[in-house]
């Protein structure tokens, strides 16, 4: 048997008094691709950053093809052949993509030569690996799923036999991150080693080999991906039985509290946002809105959460409401039973600076519970409010004096989740609300959307996620280009012909 | 107007921008690996005095200008130590060493000389002379050309024509090196730089430098060339142009050329027309003196497109996982 590609053994690396890594031990063998799996802050990126040279393992050793190798900074470990795709591109932007390439890489002290080599190297590699990419455009100008080529033709113009990347599809459309995936199978063809690092189970499953499981720093299990299901993973990486299916009775839809009608909204450059958006949502009901990132539904959720104005009409329970007056704003949303967790925690959810009983406070300051007197709030009860909710919503360690930004983004999302929804809204609007958010969190947040909706509580969700769309939604509306393509119910419809209303055709079928 | 007078004013225009090009390419190469720099002022500030105490006390001007260079290098290394190796606040450890060198120049100066913190004027070796180029004085009678090649080209300072070659030499680094390709990029973004393998702070270290030597040569050329010996806060204000002029410029070599002569020419003119009379309306020099600023607060809010800085200046690099 060939020695592996890279092997680990025994590596550990604390920070302070965090065991990031504690005696990790794997072997990949070359030409596979293996998939370390695990939530966030399992040690995943500890263990890689060591790998690549940023921090420096207090125990255990990297043998590469057989030769035990030290890895003191990024550039021995180029040296080593290992190449990395982080999760946050590391690109020049106003560069182009053949300076981003070469940077780092030259061949002497003038450029032209570099830049003439790698122009000949990169036509090379795109006809082997077919990595197509236009070596003179700027990288600003290009979209993520290529920024993410030209990282992965950095590594190979340094001749990585060993490539590492780092929760990859996070930020790809689906079909980027099927492009992605052919070309990671074709590397692999090529006898590449890959090492795959996500929390999605499904890329597991699909493109993996092999796979390792880390739980809280330790390597809990590696297992031929063939030999394991989506299930087991799970299972190894949380700890306990989770549940990967939604649950949920049919719906039981009563009366309409959403109207949107012929809502058009225009940014300040002139474009058109929304081209006249038509929809409704009845008590009872969850209804999804599939679609690509950037394709109005962020508009949308502004719109109607009193964040942007636009043209158009909005009822709520039969009673127009104020898209451009001074009743247009979060506060006159609330008043009227619109609940809102928006799409970015961290800048729209949250002040991460602030305390979690601060931010639980958010847009409720008003509330008469909260209120001591004429002049001051009523802190205590604020508080004392926040650890209910934190308890309810298993939000972990339940401290209301914990600023935000040490909670991790499962748990900063359930403080989001609880503060909208234990306002008890008629309409809850939900943008995106699983994004970088672990499994077991996942699965929380998920039950409670619908137990919300059993309450008889009308749901309107945003999330570029389609498995999250198709598992939550009672009926699904697909965006393109700022218009709704079609609606379709979830049992009578498929990822194809959804991906196809995604992607702008119209009725599945021709354009 | 006569062609003359022109010239004159074209010829004082040079010697004026030749400063502020100096001061300007300096602050370019900081800026464009990231780290920014206010104390452009302070370092040909103290380049300035040691130039011209060291000229006059070895009767050398070379020997000044070396003082001048290892001076301003100085300040570039404090500069480099507070804002790359602990990663402070950039504007902050600028203005310190920008009162630093207003407070240390006129002490020694006044400590060395005691002649009310300004140096003894300069004479003979210890100043730079002008040159005349070959066949300046046998063309002069040429009309048209010869009076433009003898007074506006030829007559200046070696310190002069240095200036203006900086200015393609810094094209070439910046864009057909392997050199100015990483500068840019550490001022673009520092972790491509890093994950790349090449050391951040080497490079910064490297900018800083180029920064403190072409601030000590602004310095030199103020005290040894354009006049003869030290004044308390002689560079009135020229770093602070030059930031201005970097912006105008966009952050370019060639852009920098344009931009500081034309903040030269403003300079000159108000130097050769103390107040100007426009049938009836009498401009005051004050006005000309501070057009340059006007310029820059105009250019600023937006009239002359957008000025988009290297997208990573001022920040301190810190590595992240």
């Amino acid at each position: 048997m060939t020695s592996p590609a890279i092997e680990l053994k025994g590596i550990s690396k604390a920070f302070g008094p965090v065991q990031a890594n504690k005696d990790i031990s794997i072997a990949v063998q070359p030409g596979t691709i293996h998939g370390i799996i695990g939530e966030n802050g399992a040690g995943k990126s500890t263990l890689m950053s060591i790998l690549y040279g940023f921090y420096k393992a207090d125990a255990g050793e990297i043998f590469i093809k057989g030769q035990k190798t030290a890895i003191p900074d990024s550039q021995a470990a180029i040296a080593a052949g290992i190449g990395m795709v982080f999760q946050h591109f590391k690109l020049v932007q106003n560069f182009t993509v053949l300076e981003n390439i070469v940077l780092g890489a030259e061949d002497g002290a003038l450029l032209r030569p570099s830049l003439g080599k790698a122009r000949r190297e990169l036509r090379r590699l795109e006809q082997e690996y077919e990595l197509h990419v236009d070596p003179d455009a700027l990288i600003e100008n290009l979209s993520v799923g290529h920024q993410q080529r030209v990282e992965i033709l950095k590594a190979l113009y340094r001749q990585a036999n060993i490539l590492i990347l780092d929760e990859p599809t996070g930020v790809l459309t689906p079909t980027e991150a099927d492009q992605l995936f052919r070309i990671l199978a074709r590397l692999r063809e090529e006898g590449k080693t890959i090492i795959l690092i996500t929390h999605k189970l499904r890329e597991i499953m699909d493109i993996t080999d092999t796979v390792s499981v880390m739980r809280r720093g330790e390597m809990t299990a590696t297992v031929k991906t063939a030999e394991t299901s989506p299930e087991q993973l799970a299972e190894l990486m949380v700890g306990r039985k989770v549940l990967l299916r939604v649950e949920k009775a049919p719906a039981r839809p009563g009366k309409t509290v959403l109207e949107v009608e012929d809502l058009q909204v225009t940014d300040d450059s002139g474009v058109e946002r929304l081209k006249g958006i038509s929809l409704n949502i009845r008590a009872g009901e969850i209804l999804g809105i599939a679609g690509v990132a950037g394709n109005g539904q962020s508009e949308l959720l502004e719109v109607l959460g009193g964040v942007s104005a636009a043209q158009g009409t909005i009822r709520v329970n039969g009673a127009e409401i104020d898209l451009t007056g001074k009743h247009s704003d979060g506060q006159s949303r609330r008043a009227r039973g619109i609940a809102h967790v928006p799409e970015d925690r961290q800048s729209e959810g949250l002040i991460m600076d602030f305390q979690a009983w601060e931010n639980v406070g958010f847009g409720y300051h008003h509330d008469p519970a909260y209120q001591k007197n004429a002049l001051f709030m009523d802190n205590a009860a604020l508080r004392a409010d926040t650890a209910r909710k934190m308890e309810k919503f298993d939000v972990r360690p339940p401290d209301p004096s914990l600023p935000a930004k040490n909670f991790s983004g499962g748990n900063q999302q359930k403080i989001v989740v609880a503060r909208e929804i234990e306002c008890n809204p008629d309409l809850l609007l939900v943008g995106q609300p699983t994004r970088g958010v672990d499994i077991g969190a996942i699965e929380f947040i998920h039950k409670q959307i619908i137990a919300l909706r059993d309450e008889g509580k009308a749901i309107l969700l945003v999330s570029v996620e389609l498995d999250e769309i198709m598992s939550l939604s009672d009926r699904i509306a697909v965006m393109f280009d700022g218009m709704i393509m079609g609606e379709r119910l979830p049992e009578d419809t498929n990822a194809q012909e959804l991906g196809l209303l995604m992607a702008g055709v119209a009725n599945g079928g021709a354009a | 107007m006569d062609y003359l007078t022109l010239l004159q004013v074209l010829d004082s225009t040079v010697r004026l921008a030749t400063p502020l090009l100096l001061a300007c390419l300096a602050g370019l190469f900081s800026e464009r690996a990231g780290i920014f720099d206010i104390g452009l002022e302070g370092k040909m500030l103290l380049a300035a005095f040691f130039s011209a105490a060291v000229a006059y006390l070895t009767g050398s001007v070379w020997l000044g200008l070396l003082a001048g260079i290892g001076s301003s290098m100085v300040l570039a290394g404090l500069h480099g130590l507070a804002s790359i190796t602990f990663r402070g606040n950039q504007l902050i450890s600028g203005v310190a060493i920008n009162f630093l060198a207003a407070g240390m120049t006129v002490l020694i100066a006044q400590d060395w000389f005691k002649q009310g913190g300004r140096t003894p004027s300069l004479i003979g070796g210890a100043r730079f002379e002008p040159i005349t180029l070959p066949l300046a004085d046998t063309l002069h009678p040429v009309p048209v050309i010869g009076p433009l090649y003898h007074d506006l080209i030829s007559g200046h300072t070696i310190l002069v024509y240095v200036a203006f070659l900086c200015v393609p030499a810094t094209w070439w680094v910046l864009y057909r090196t392997r050199f100015g390709l990483r500068l840019r990029a550490v001022g673009e973004n520092p972790a491509a730089v890093d994950t790349a393998g090449v050391s951040v702070v080497g490079l910064r270290y490297a900018a800083v430098a180029i920064c403190g030597i072409l601030c000590g040569i602004a310095g030199a050329y103020l005290a040894t060339a354009l006049q003869a010996g030290f004044v308390k806060d002689m560079t009135a204000g020229r770093g602070y142009i030059a930031l201005a002029a970097l912006i105008f410029a966009k952050w370019r070599p060639w852009y920098a050329l344009s931009s500081t002569l034309l903040f030269g020419l403003l300079q000159a003119v108000a130097l050769r027309y103390q107040n100007i009379d426009l049938g009836g309306v009498v401009i005051p020099v004050q006005v000309m003196d501070a057009l340059p600023y006007i310029l820059t607060v105009v250019i600023l809010a937006g009239f002359v497109g957008k000025a988009i800085p290297p997208r990573a200046g001022g920040e301190p690099y810190v590595k992240e996982r």
